[in-house]
């Protein structure tokens, strides 16, 4: 019995029932603190986000658009074709090099009336290095348009693009032995004439790689070709497999030794570093079995063993979410359990299953580490495969192993390529994601 | 016959297979199938399975078997003075291999006859400019012993070729053979075929074990290897990591400490962002936050978690190491020089850090949702403050399940290599500040095997050996923390 009950007086402190004593003005304030920590660790970790996505994209967009000079070269006749017989083996014979000089009097005439202080032979330095190819591969494709004027469309180098992006300033030059402030004039010039513009870049999203040196050339065309043929690996070996061992494990397994054993191996393996995978890859797949090296196969091979446990367990879930009766039903008139299984379990299951796969793929497509071990960097991806198998077979980069690539290399011309791939990648996974957010609505089924 | 064709050609017998075990099973009931015991379809796929499997099962163990034989018996064939003159046997047995193959390529071409090539002569031939002419490019000139044993190896392949052929073929017509005698109307066809699938499914499941052990096996033989060549107390306990770049080994230091001081290090500081923050994200996300405010914050805070290893490395290396540096740097803003570089254990710790916030905090989630209501409710009756309940009650129930969170994210932090890659810098030291270039374990994989150095050499091999004490760490680490987190689950179950 307490003291309220038996009607005595109520001590009181001699304040208003209406003023919070200090204590629970303490507690309180404490607690407004916590929940403040709260909204604060949740304010940080979403700065985190937007200042990474906008990170990304402001180094990245810049990537997509290339800046190029409107140059109309005169095909000389005299330096290209000399016996003027138009023979495509003789044509051939004047290397990218020979082209240098038609390049730079077009350069010349282009910039006539420009003020500068530079020679005329240091007008090619605003150039990509692949201006001569570019030019030799359409006369070697069109050998009867030699002896006339073309317009081209080429490149510009990689410093003259930075300088039009805003990455490259004049304070820059000082110590840059490949361009001058006064190239950067004459830049100006032209961009006011519309003779050197700045368009999108469709030579970045299907282009090839290009040599250390040219920057402004590189694309990631290849290398997406690499991890798509690599993603094939994946879906044929890693979904068939995945979803036989979850069958197996949810439907079939007795309780025993074996199976206690391969549960606990995918749940270990689930969480192994994927760098493990990696030397597991370098190891298995090209020590032992002798596979080429940087092939997608391998590759593919490599990320369908990391990939598997992810697979397994969102197909386990969903296979365990079809109701019982429905087994039941299906024996009941007389199927096999094989049959009650194959014909209904597993049609319900389905939408989960593809689900997780399309999840799974996605964590395979971001994956780096196990590329790098086996190979799928230090190569320059500069040739698209030539067909099924040499996609499969031949040597190849990967999306996120071409970013490291880039990102590993000294030009700072290469980061905004990173940061461009870096887009191009997550809009993969976010297509990815979006298809399994969708396939989830439109298929799932509450019992 | 090439191996694609030969399968090929059993899959086509395999196709005949399914349509006579059909035929044959309406033929044995006299067309009507309600005399099967099984359904028809289960007649012919026992027959196509039974036409299939053995065939290609003994075709792919003769292709692991054939090379194995021939190479035994025509290494057996290379005097020992060759091989102390050609180095070890497996050159000499490469260089076997390449004349080999180089010769049944310039049949295949047309550059010679099938008699010239069996009759070539080391001495009166040129065999290195023959085989150059079709594009095969052979190291050294090719001795009489070298090219005794190559059209050795060719014969015997040759043979070996012509009985697998024979083999494979034959099994697939005798395993049809068989299961079409077998065919008959009590024969049950359902139970055998779901039996053979049964097989398939245990196969798939045991892939998981094979994986285990391939990893476990691969890291352990290269190890052992490494540890002939390098003793494994300097590995274990040098002080020093200082690899010759020479390629062909010696005069390396591979001591691991200061890689594991590295990963320690960065794993501490990216824990020390992510568990405060993610601990109070989950706090706030179960206990405080109101619906919408969750349905719009939680995913976002996952997408965190679906975005590739490689972006944070790439946000450590170009962005938030060069603000550091501009902070922490030299000229930086605070003047206190502590920074050389932008690669350092607080640009990749901090990176790290951020990647492991929605990992820690959805694990976190579960656990705290996982405490009983009533248990909040005793609380809360009683007048403690919501956030008095929070640390006094549940925090405390849940502290197993959040030790085993804290662990998980633990092993993921040490086993992460993008962000160490690109953010932490390569040299390996150990130092006490936290702006330093340090280097980790998972680091020291990827260079020591992506280098130009001779796989063979201990400066290749010890990636086997930190990969096995990377594998033991985080698989000890996991194996704690699930332990725990079941232990937990149990507890309120």
């Amino acid at each position: 019995m307490t003291d309220a009950t038996q009607g005595g007086p109520i001590r009181t402190k001699g304040k208003s029932i209406l003023e919070l004593d200090t204590r629970t003005k303490k507690r309180n304030a404490a607690e407004a603190r916590f929940k403040g920590y709260g909204i604060a660790a949740i304010c940080v970790s979403l700065f985190f986000l937007v200042s990474l996505l906008v990170t990304i994209v402001s180094n990245g967009v810049p990537a997509f658009t290339q800046t190029f000079v409107n140059l109309s070269v005169t095909l000389d006749e005299a330096k290209l074709d000399k016996n003027g017989n138009r023979n495509i083996d003789e044509i051939k014979k004047v290397s990218t090099f020979g082209y240098k000089p038609l390049i730079n009097a077009a350069l010349v005439s282009a910039t006539d009336g420009i003020e500068t202080e530079l020679t005329d032979k240091d007008l090619d330095k605003i150039l990509s290095a692949s201006a001569g190819a570019v030019v030799r591969d359409h006369v070697i494709a069109n050998p009867d348009m030699i002896g006339e004027t073309v317009e081209f469309r080429l490149l510009t180098s990689s410093r003259v693009d930075g300088y039009m992006k805003g990455r490259v300033v004049r304070e820059d030059l000082a110590r840059d032995k490949n361009l001058d402030a006064a190239h950067l004039d004459l830049i100006d010039v032209m961009a006011e004439r519309g003779a050197v513009q700045r368009t999108f870049n469709w030579d970045f999203i299907f282009g090839s790689d290009a040599s250390e040196s040219r920057p402004e050339q590189a694309g990631i065309g290849v290398s997406m070709l690499g991890s798509f043929f690599m993603m094939l690996v994946v879906l044929a070996l890693a979904l068939p497999i995945g979803v036989a061992a979850s069958i197996y494990l949810e439907e079939f397994a007795p309780q025993n030794r074996f199976t206690d054993l391969i549960e606990v191996n995918i749940s270990n393996l689930a969480a192994v570093p994927s760098i493990v995978f990696g030397i597991l890859g370098l190891a298995v797949f090209i020590q032992f079995a002798h596979l080429p090296q940087s092939a997608p196969i391998v590759g593919g091979l490599t990320l369908t063993l990391m990939t598997l446990p992810t697979i397994v367990i969102s197909t386990r879930a969903s296979l365990k979410a079809v109701p019982p009766s429905i087994r039941d039903a299906a024996l009941g008139v007389g199927a096999s359990k094989m049959q009650a299984v194959f014909h209904h379990v597993l049609p319900l299951a389905m939408p989960g299953i593809l689900t997780g796969t399309i999840i799974g793929l996605a964590q395979a497509l971001g994956e780096t580490a196990p590329l790098l071990l086996i190979g799928m960097v230090g190569y320059i991806a500069t040739n698209y495969p030539e067909g099924v198998t040499s996609g499969f077979l031949d040597p190849n980069s990967a999306m996120p192993a071409q970013i490291y690539e880039w990102a590993k290399r000294a030009d700072p011309a290469f980061y905004e390529r990173a940061w461009g791939g870096i887009i191009v990648l997550l809009l993969f996974l976010l297509t990815m994601n979006l298809i399994a957010i969708i396939l989830r609505r439109r298929f799932e089924r509450r019992w | 016959m090439s191996n694609l064709m030969l399968v090929l050609i059993v899959l086509g017998l395999g196709a005949v297979g399914f349509v006579l075990g059909r035929s044959r099973a309406m033929s044995v009931a006299g067309g009507d199938r309600r005399k099967l015991h099984s359904l028809p379809v289960y007649y012919a796929a026992h027959v196509g399975l039974n036409t299939i499997v053995p065939a290609l099962l003994l075709l792919f163990g003769w292709m692991i078997v054939q090379p194995m034989i021939i190479n035994s018996s025509v290494s057996g064939m290379i005097p020992a003075s060759a091989i102390e003159e050609g180095g070890n046997l497996s050159l000499l047995m490469s260089d076997v291999r390449r004349v080999a193959e180089g010769l049944d390529i310039a049949v295949t071409q047309g550059a010679m006859t099938v008699s010239e090539a069996t009759n070539l002569s080391a001495d009166a031939d040129n065999v290195r400019d023959k085989l150059a002419a079709v594009g095969v490019a052979l190291g050294s000139d090719v001795t009489t012993d070298t090219l005794h044993a190559a059209q050795r190896y060719r014969a015997m392949a040759a043979t070996g070729n012509l009985w697998k052929s024979i083999v494979a073929i034959g099994a697939a017509l005798i395993g049809m053979a068989v299961a079409l005698r077998l065919t008959a109307v009590a024969f049950r066809a359902r139970n055998v075929v779901e039996r053979g699938i049964l097989m398939v499914l245990i196969a798939a499941a045991s892939i998981a074990v094979l994986t285990t052990l391939g990893i476990v096996l691969s890291l352990i033989f290269n190890t052992v290897e490494f540890f002939q060549l390098y003793p494994a107390s300097d590995f274990f306990f040098s002080l020093s990591w200082n690899p010759s770049f020479s390629g062909r080994g010696g005069g390396s230091e591979l001591g691991i400490l200061p890689l594991l001081w590295g990963t320690l290090y960065i794993s501490f500081i990216a824990l020390l962002v992510a568990v405060p923050i993610g601990l109070f994200a989950a706090i706030y996300l179960s206990e405080y936050a109101s619906n919408p405010v969750r349905s719009f914050a939680k995913p976002l805070l996952e997408l965190l978690a679906g975005i590739p290893t490689i972006v944070y490395g790439l946000f450590a290396l170009l962005t938030v190491g060069p603000m550091l540096v501009s902070v922490f740097g030299d000229n930086g803003a605070l003047g206190v020089g502590w920074m050389q570089g932008g690669t350092a254990v607080m640009t990749a710790g901090l990176v790290m850090g951020i990647m492991l916030i929605p990992f820690v905090s959805s694990l976190s989630d579960d656990i705290i949702n996982a405490v009983p209501q009533s248990m909040r409710d005793g609380s809360l009756g009683l007048g403690a403050t919501h956030s008095e309940t929070v640390r006094q009650v549940i925090l405390p129930a849940a502290l197993p399940g959040i030790v085993g969170a804290i662990l998980l994210a633990a092993s993921r932090a040490i086993g992460e290599t993008m962000i160490v890659v690109l953010g932490a810098g390569a040299a390996a030291r150990l130092s006490m500040n936290p702006f330093d270039a340090m280097t980790t374990v998972t680091a020291k994989i990827v260079s020591q095997l992506t280098g130009d150095s001779d796989f063979a050499s201990p400066e290749a091999l010890v990636a086997f050996a930190l990969g096995i004490t990377l594998f033991v760490i985080t698989l000890g680490l996991n194996v704690i923390a699930l332990f725990i987190v079941r232990k937990y689950r149990e507890q309120y179950e």
